[in-house]
C-alpha cells in the first residue's frame, strides 16, 4: 500500500535520538522525485555532449515548448490521480477546446485574446464538472467514466467540427507569438505553465484543500470519518482538471498550425505515463505535481533527444515504455522502503517508551 | 421477521432460474436480440448472409482479446498492452515471412512472441507486485516500440493467398467465416474455465481480495501470471488473424483496440473493481457493439454517431445500476418509514462519504462510499 | 433476503435502460435520413447508378476539395445518387468495412484513395465480384484490385517538379531531407522514389544530398515535431521537401517561428489556402500541387464510363470527363489528368483552395 512518506509523530524530546541521523544528504536521496530528476539532467547531459546543438537557444525553446502542453495536462491528472482516480478523456477535452479557441478567433472576429482564455477555461472546467459529477454524485469508479466521456467529448468534436480547420493565420498574430516570443529566452506560454504548475504545487501542498487530496486517495473511508468533505473534494479536483486542460488547449492553437475534429487524440496514456514516471503512485495518495511535470518534460525531452542523437527513432517508443516500467519500479521500491521505514519506527516507539 | 428470514433463505430453484435470466449479462443479450431485431427492420439489406460475415469478421479481434481480459478484469486487474502485442506479433510475420520462413513456422513463432509479451506482463505485476494499470501502460508503448524496431516502416503484403483468402472465408451459404469456429472454442474455453471451474470461482474471489482467494485455494501469483500469458497468446493469435484478413503486417496494426476491447468488457456487465461479470454477459455486449457498428455504418451514418453512441452506452451501463439501486433504496427507506411509529425522526443519512453506523443504510448493499473506494481491495 | 430483491430490482432498470437507449438510437438513426442518406445506391444497372467516394480520410482540406470536384462530376457524369464514407483516422485497415458496407449496398462504382495498397484488396475483389467497378485515385492501390487509377499528374512530373524548385532556392548544392506523409502511402512513396532516381542520375543535382526522410503520417502535430528533430538532427539541413499538403503547413508553421525562417527552404505539394500566410511572411517561395477538385471530377467520370461498359481499363481506352475533355487510359491503367501548377507570391492569390 502507497503510504505518504513523512515519518510518524516524533518521540518525546526526552529520548535520545541516537538511531536518528537523517542528515540532509538522506533525506534528499529520500525525495520521491529524484529518480526522475536525476534522470533528466543525465539524459540531457548526455545528449548534448554528442550533439550541442540539442542546447542551443532554438534548442532549449523547442524542448520548453514540446513540454509546456504535455506539463499542464500532467499537473491536472496527478490531481485526479493522487485522489485515487483517473481520467482518461483529457485528450478529447483538449480537442474541444483547442477547437473552441479555433472558433473564436475564426474569420477575424477581433474576440480579444484574454476573452477566449476565460472562455476556453470556463468550457474546460465544464467538461470536468460532467466527469466530476458522474464519478462523484453518481459514485462510478473514474476509469470507466472518463473512458466512456473520451468517446463522448471526442463524437462532439466531430460533429462540431466535422472537416472544418482552423490554421494559424485564422487566428490573431499576437495569439500565435504567444509561442514563439520569449522572456529570459523562455516562451511566454511556458512560463505560464510553469506559474500553473508552481500555483497548483502550493494548493496541494499549503493549502487544507490540495492536502485533503492526498487524504482522499490514501484512505478515503478515513478520510470521510475524518470529516473530509470527500465528494466535493474530488469534484473540485475534476473542474480544476478540466480548466488546466482548457488552458493547455488554448495554449496548444497557439502553438501547433492545425485544430480540428482530431485534435487531441491518444494523448491520455502519454500523460498518464508521464505521471507515473514523475513519482506519483498510480493507488493515490502521494506524489507531487511538481514530479509530474518533470516526468511530462523528461518524456518529451526523451523523443527530442533520440532524434538528436540520430538514434533510430524506431527505438523511441521502446525507450519510451521501458522507462515508465522502470519508474514504476522505483516509485514501488521507494514506497516499500517507506513502509518498512514506518514500521521499523513505530516498533523502536513500542520498545522506547 | 424470523420466518420470512427462513423462507427467503431457503433455496428454491425459481430464484436461481430468475437470478441467471435477470442478471447482468443476460441483460445484456436481451438487448443484442432487441438491437438485431431492430436493425434487420429499419436497415436496408441488414439481414443477409453478407452481414453475418462482414459484421463477425470485423468483431473476431475484438471477441478474442475480450474473452483473456474479462478474466483479467474479474481477477481485479487490468491489461492496456494487448493491443500492442497484436502489432508486434503482425510485425514478426511480416518480418519473418518476408525472411523466408514458412508460413508455419513464422506463426508458431508469433505465438512465442506473444507467450513472452505476456509472461513479461504476468512476471511485472503478479511476481513483481507492480500495479497493472501502470505497468500495462509502460509495456502498451515498450511492445508497440519492439514492432517498430521489429519492423520499422515498412508493410509487409505478400502473403501467400491460401492464407489470407482462409482468413475470410465463409462456411457454405451461411456467411459465417471459418474462422468463428476457432472463435467459437476459445469463447467456451473461457466460458468454461471462469464458470464452471473452481480457479474460475477463485478468480472471483481474488477480484474481492488476495485473502479470499487464498481461502478458497488459488495460488494468487501463479493464476495471475498464467493469465497475463493467456492474454499475451491470444493477442498475438489476433495479430496473425489481422495480417492475413488485411494481407499487411504494419507495425501500427490494432492501435487502440485495447480501448475498444474494455469498453466491451464493461458492457457487458464487468466490474472493474473485480469480483463480477460473465463471459456471456461480454460476449453479447461485443456484438451489440459490432451490430451497432456495421448498422450504421451500412446505412452510412457517419463514424461520429456511432463514437457517441459507443461512449454513451458505457455510461449508461454503469449509471443505470446505480439509478437502480438509488430508486430502490428511496422506496424502501419510504415504506420503512410508513411502517416505523412516529417516535422521533429518523437517523440521518451518513455524512456524504463516512462509513455507515447502525442505520437504515446498514441493512443495504450501499454503493461504494467513496469513488475509487474499492480501489483498495486492489492493493495487495 | 431485502439484500437481493434490491438488487434484482436493480436489474431490471440497468435492462429497461440499456433496451431504450438501443431502441432509440437505432430507430433514430436507421429510420431518419441522416448524414450519408438513409438508403442509399440501389441495385446496379439501368439508369440508377451509385457511386461512393471513399477517401484516405475524413476531415481532410485537401480531401474536400476533391471529394468537392467528385461530386460534381458524378452529378454531371449522371449518377443517381453519390455518397462520401470514410475513416477518421488514416491508417491501413481502416476502409476495409467501408468497401464492405458499400459492396452490401451493391453500389455500382467505388471510388477509392487507398491507405495502404494491400490492405483493402481483399475487400475491393469481393466488391468486384459483386459487380462494382473499382476506381482508385489520388493513392493508388494494387493494379491488380481495381479498374483505373486516376492520377492527378504523372507521378514522374510531381517528383520532379518539387526537386527543381527545391534546387533552385538552395542554389543547387547541399543536404536536403523530405517530410512525407505515412510510411505506407502509395503516392507519396511513388514520388519519391522518382526524386531519388533524379538525384542520382542527373548531374546537375549532383551536388545534393538527401540525407533522410521522415513521416509525419499526415497529422498536423506529429509533422512540426519531425520537422523539428530534423533541424536538430542536421543542423546543415539546407532545404526540405514535403510532398503532401498536412506536412508542409506544418514544417512552414515550425520554420516561420523559429530561428530557421529563410535559412532553410521548403517546398512540396500545398493548398493555396494554407500557404498563403507562409508565402506572405517569406518562408515559402514556392511549392507546387494541381487542381484537386478536377481528380474527383474526372474520376467520377471514369466510373461512369466503366459502369456503364464504355471502358474496361484497359490501354487505350477512352473516354469523355465532361468539361475536362477526352481522357485516356494509358499503361497500367494510370489515366492522367493534368500538369502540375507551381504557386508563388505573383499568383497565390487567384486561387481559393
Amino acid at each position: 500500500m502507497s503510504t505518504a512518506t513523512s515519518p510518524g509523530a516524533t518521540p518525546p524530546a526526552t529520548v535520545a535520538p541516537a538511531a536518528r541521523r537523517e542528515s540532509p544528504l538522506s533525506r534528499l536521496l529520500a525525495v520521491r522525485e529524484l529518480p526522475v530528476v536525476v534522470a533528466l539532467v543525465a539524459l540531457v547531459a548526455v545528449t548534448t555532449a554528442v550533439n550541442p546543438l540539442f542546447l542551443s537557444g532554438q534548442g532549449v525553446k523547442d524542448l520548453l515548448l514540446n513540454a509546456t502542453i504535455v506539463m499542464m495536462l500532467a499537473v491536472g491528472q496527478a490531481m485526479i490521480i493522487i485522489t485515487r482516480n483517473v481520467d482518461l478523456s483529457i485528450g478529447s477535452m483538449l480537442g474541444l477546446c483547442a477547437f473552441g479557441t479555433g472558433t473564436m478567433f475564426a474569420g477575424d472576429s477581433g474576440v480579444p485574446i484574454a476573452v477566449v482564455f476565460v472562455a476556453m477555461v470556463a468550457l474546460g472546467g465544464l467538461l470536468g464538472a460532467v466527469n466530476g459529477m458522474l464519478v462523484t454524485v453518481a459514485r462510478v469508479p473514474a476509469l470507466v467514466i472518463t473512458l466512456g466521456t473520451l468517446y463522448v467529448f471526442r463524437g462532439i468534436n466531430n460533429l462540431w467540427a466535422g472537416g472544418t480547420q482552423y490554421f494559424a493565420d485564422d487566428r490573431p498574430r499576437a495569439f500565435g507569438a504567444l509561442s514563439v516570443d520569449t522572456v529570459l529566452g523562455i516562451p511566454i506560454i511556458t512560463l505560464v505553465a510553469v506559474a500553473v504548475v508552481a500555483a497548483v504545487a502550493v494548493v496541494m501542498s499549503r493549502l487544507r484543500a490540495g492536502r485533503d487530496l492526498y487524504a482522499i486517495g490514501s484512505d478515503p473511508d478515513a478520510a470521510a470519518v475524518f470529516g473530509i468533505p470527500v465528494l466535493r473534494r474530488v469534484m473540485a479536483a475534476f473542474i480544476a482538471n478540466g480548466m488546466l486542460v482548457g488552458l493547455a488547449g488554448v495554449l496548444y492553437a497557439s502553438r501547433f498550425n492545425s485544430v480540428g475534429a482530431t485534435t487531441g487524440t491518444e494523448l491520455e496514456l502519454t500523460v498518464v505515463a508521464a505521471v507515473v514516471v514523475g513519482g506519483v503512485a498510480i493507488f493515490g495518495g502521494s506524489g507531487t505535481v511538481v514530479g509530474a511535470a518533470v516526468g511530462a518534460f523528461l518524456l518529451t525531452t526523451i523523443t527530442s533527444s533520440l532524434t538528436a542523437l540520430r538514434i533510430d527513432k524506431f527505438w523511441q517508443q521502446a525507450v519510451v515504455g521501458a522507462l515508465i516500467i522502470a519508474a514504476i519500479a522505483i516509485e514501488r521500491i521507494a514506497s516499500l522502503r517507506a513502509a518498512r521505514k514506518l514500521r521499523e519506527q513505530s516498533e523502536r516507539e513500542v520498545l522506547d517508551v | 421477521m424470523s420466518e420470512t428470514i427462513a423462507a427467503e433463505t431457503a433455496e428454491r430453484p425459481s430464484s436461481r432460474l430468475r437470478a441467471l435470466l435477470l442478471n447482468r449479462g443476460a441483460a445484456m443479450v436481451y438487448v443484442l436480440i432487441v438491437a438485431v431485431l431492430l436493425a434487420s427492420i429499419s436497415i436496408d439489406r441488414f439481414a443477409s448472409p453478407l452481414t453475418v460475415g462482414f459484421l463477425l469478421l470485423d468483431v473476431i479481434p475484438v471477441l478474442l482479446i475480450a474473452m483473456p481480459m474479462t478474466l483479467i478484469i474479474v481477477s481485479g486487474e487490468i491489461d492496456l498492452s494487448v493491443a500492442s502485442i497484436v502489432g508486434l506479433s503482425s510485425a514478426t510475420l511480416g518480418v519473418l515471412w518476408a525472411d523466408g520462413w514458412s508460413m508455419p513456422a513464422a506463426m508458431a513463432a508469433c505465438v512465442v512472441v506473444g507467450v513472452v509479451a505476456g509472461a513479461v506482463n504476468g512476471f511485472l505485476i503478479a511476481i513483481v507486485g507492480l500495479p497493472s494499470l501502470a505497468v500495462t501502460i509502460g509495456t502498451l508503448a515498450l511492445f508497440r516500440g519492439l514492432a517498430l524496431v521489429v519492423i520499422g516502416d515498412d508493410a509487409v503484403a505478400d502473403f501467400p493467398r491460401e492464407y489470407t483468402r482462409f482468413a475470410i472465408s465463409k462456411i457454405g451459404a451461411t456467411g459465417i467465416p471459418v474462422v468463428m469456429l476457432g472463435v467459437v472454442a476459445v469463447v467456451v474455453l473461457f466460458g468454461v474455465v471462469l464458470h464452471l471451474t473452481s480457479f474460475g470461482r477463485g478468480l472471483y474471489a481474488l477480484g474481492h481480495s488476495r485473502e479470499a482467494a487464498r481461502f478458497v485455494g488459488i495460488d494468487v501469483d501463479r493464476a495471475k501470471f498464467w493469465l497475463y500469458v493467456a492474454a499475451g497468446v491470444v493477442s498475438a493469435v489476433v495479430g496473425i488473424y489481422w495480417t492475413l484478413r488485411y494481407s499487411s503486417a504494419r507495425s501500427d496494426n490494432a492501435t487502440g483496440l485495447e480501448l475498444t476491447v474494455i469498453a466491451g468488457v464493461l458492457l457487458g456487465g464487468v466490474s472493474i473493481f473485480g469480483g463480477r461479470g460473465t463471459v456471456p454477459g461480454v460476449v453479447a455486449a461485443v456484438l451489440l457493439i459490432g451490430t451497432l457498428n456495421y448498422g450504421l455504418r451500412l446505412d452510412r451514418v457517419s463514424d461520429v454517431v456511432l463514437i457517441i453512441v459507443t461512449g454513451t452506452l458505457l455510461i449508461a451501463s454503469v449509471l443505470g445500476p446505480r439509478v437502480g439501486e438509488a430508486i430502490g433504496r428511496v422506496r424502501h427507506e419510504r415504506r420503512v418509514r410508513a411502517a416505523l411509529p412516529a417516535a422521533g425522526p429518523p437517523p440521518q443519512a451518513p455524512a456524504e462519504g463516512a462509513a455507515p453506523a447502525i442505520s437504515l443504510e446498514s441493512l443495504h448493499p450501499s454503493s461504494d462510499p467513496a469513488p475509487g473506494a474499492a480501489n483498495e481491495r486492489k492493493q495487495r | 433476503m431485502k439484500l437481493v430483491q434490491v438488487k434484482r430490482r436493480g436489474r431490471l432498470p440497468v435492462a429497461v435502460a440499456l433496451v431504450s437507449t438501443a431502441t432509440l438510437l437505432l430507430t433514430a438513426c436507421g429510420g431518419s435520413d441522416s448524414d450519408g442518406g438513409g438508403d442509399g445506391g440501389g441495385g446496379g444497372g439501368g439508369d440508377d447508378l451509385a457511386i461512393t467516394f471513399i477517401p484516405k480520410q475524413l476531415n481532410n482540406p485537401y480531401t474536400d476539395v476533391v471529394l468537392g470536384g467528385g461530386e460534381d462530376g458524378a452529378s454531371e457524369a449522371g449518377f443517381a445518387s453519390n455518397e462520401v464514407v470514410g475513416p477518421l483516422d488514416a491508417s491501413a485497415s481502416s476502409q476495409v468495412s467501408f468497401i464492405n458496407a458499400e459492396t452490401q449496398a451493391g453500389t455500382n462504382v467505388i471510388v477509392i484513395a487507398a491507405n495502404d495498397p494491400d490492405a483493402v484488396c481483399q475487400s475491393l475483389e469481393e466488391a468486384r465480384s459483386n459487380g462494382a467497378s473499382i476506381v482508385a485515385f489520388d493513392s493508388d492501390t494494387n493494379p491488380d484490385c481495381r479498374d483505373v487509377f486516376i492520377s492527378q499528374v504523372v507521378a514522374k512530373d510531381v517528383g520532379l517538379v518539387q526537386l527543381e524548385i527545391l534546387s533552385e532556392q538552395i542554389g543547387g548544392s547541399g543536404q536536403i531531407a523530405i517530410l512525407s506523409a505515412t510510411a505506407n502511402a502509395t503516392n507519396q512513396n511513388e514520388w519519391i522514389r522518382f526524386m531519388e532516381e533524379e538525384l542520382e542520375s542527373n548531374p546537375d543535382y549532383a551536388d545534393i544530398e538527401l540525407v533522410t526522410t521522415v513521416y509525419g503520417d499526415d497529422d498536423d502535430t506529429k509533422s512540426f515535431q519531425e520537422a523539428q528533430g530534423l533541424l536538430q538532427a542536421y543542423p546543415d539541413l539546407k532545404g526540405i521537401i514535403s510532398p503532401t499538403t498536412v506536412g508542409i503547413a506544418a514544417t512552414a508553421r515550425y520554420l516561420s517561428t523559429s530561428e530557421y525562417k529563410g535559412q532553410v527552404a521548403l517546398t512540396g505539394l500545398g493548398l493555396p489556402n494554407e500557404m498563403r500566410e507562409f508565402v506572405k511572411d517569406g518562408t515559402v517561395s514556392e511549392f507546387a500541387l494541381w487542381d484537386p477538385a478536377q481528380l474527383g471530377y474526372v474520376a467520377a467520370f471514369a466510373g461512369k464510363a466503366l459502369a456503364d461498359g464504355d471502358i474496361t481499363g484497359a490501354e487505350g481506352d477512352t473516354f469523355e470527363a465532361g468539361e475536362l475533355g477526352e481522357k485516356e487510359v494509358g499503361e497500367n491503367g494510370v489515366v492522367i489528368v493534368g500538369p502540375p501548377t507551381r504557386f508563388n507570391a505573383d499568383n497565390i492569390d487567384e486561387y481559393d483552395f
